[in-house]
């Protein structure tokens, strides 16, 4: 029951992927260039993402606990160390390289293009050495 | 070239946002894809990896329901240069995982909760994307 509720939420995730265009690594980097072709596109997709997201959390945030767990898992941390400049900038690198970020590229699995075939067990590896190298920052329970 | 989709954008988010409402409704958690993607290597093996493989799941099965359900294709132009986006894939591996968020953990509902980590890491991660892009279209590609 929970696999399928859980399989439910991502499938509505990964249909917004589709219909925003964000499955399209081409139209992510066509954002990035804002010297060349740029398409304002994902400016959109993050205002409409956040706008409900905002209202949503803090309508959920009014039952005392979530329906499947004890507690509600939030970040708490405020603090603005090294992790979260070095780590963001690493990704932003190959974000800019490859217009993949981790949610589009595991939508892109089943279209199997070859580039999203190279990349995914690629970013898997980089997850696992990233754990590996120790927990800098701690890993938080998001 | 992409087209500027302002709407559909508009509304694919919402469709991100929504999910993103559902997940901290239903299991109490972010919906950031690096920590649950991230979350499905050892030493992970929890009571909550049945919730993260359906997740994962759906995401994949989206744009290929989609594709059924609307008879039309979706449409994406992924970079051909395997050696590259396999070390794309392991940089946004590493620095997901190490910086604590991706697009949607930090950008999307790190921004919905206000939080000042999430905002620095998604300006990192935007300002080296564009620098990236900048590069390699118009240093060295132009």
């Amino acid at each position: 029951m929970r696999f399928l509720v859980n399989l439910a939420i991502g499938l509505v995730f990964g249909v917004g992927l589709v219909i925003s265009g964000m499955s399209d690594p081409a139209k992510v980097l066509n954002f990035l260039d804002l010297a060349g072709t740029w398409d304002p596109s994902l400016a959109f997709v993050m205002a409409g993402a956040v706008a409900v997201t905002f209202v949503g959390y803090r309508l959920v945030w009014r039952r005392p606990t979530p329906i499947a767990a004890t507690r509600f898992e939030v970040p708490t941390r405020t603090d603005i160390d090294a992790g979260i400049i070095v780590g963001p900038a690493i990704f932003g690198l190959g974000w800019g390289l490859s217009g993949f970020c981790p949610g589009p590229a595991l939508t892109a699995i089943g279209l199997a293009a070859p580039g999203t075939l190279a990349f995914v067990p690629a970013m898997f590896v980089g997850m696992w050495a990233a754990r590996a190298a120790g927990a800098w920052p701690a890993p938080a329970r998001a | 070239m992409t087209e500027f989709t302002p709407w559909a954008s508009l509304i694919g988010g919402a469709l991100i946002g929504l999910s993103a409402v559902l997940l901290m409704a239903y299991e109490g958690r972010i919906a950031g894809i690096s920590g649950i993607a991230g979350r499905l290597l050892p030493p992970y093996f929890d009571d909550a990896m049945l919730s993260r493989l359906g997740f994962v799941v759906g995401l994949i099965a989206a744009p290929l329901l989609y594709q059924l359900v609307t008879g039309a294709p979706v449409v994406q132009t992924v970079g051909s240069n395997l050696p590259l986006m396999a070390a794309a894939g392991l940089l946004v591996g590493f620095g997901t995982v190490w910086g604590n968020g991706c697009t949607s953990g930090h950008g999307v509902c790190g921004i919905a909760r206000l939080s000042v980590r999430s905002l620095v890491a998604t300006a990192v991660f935007m300002l080296v994307a564009i620098a990236t892009v900048f590069v390699t279209r118009h240093v060295i590609g132009g």
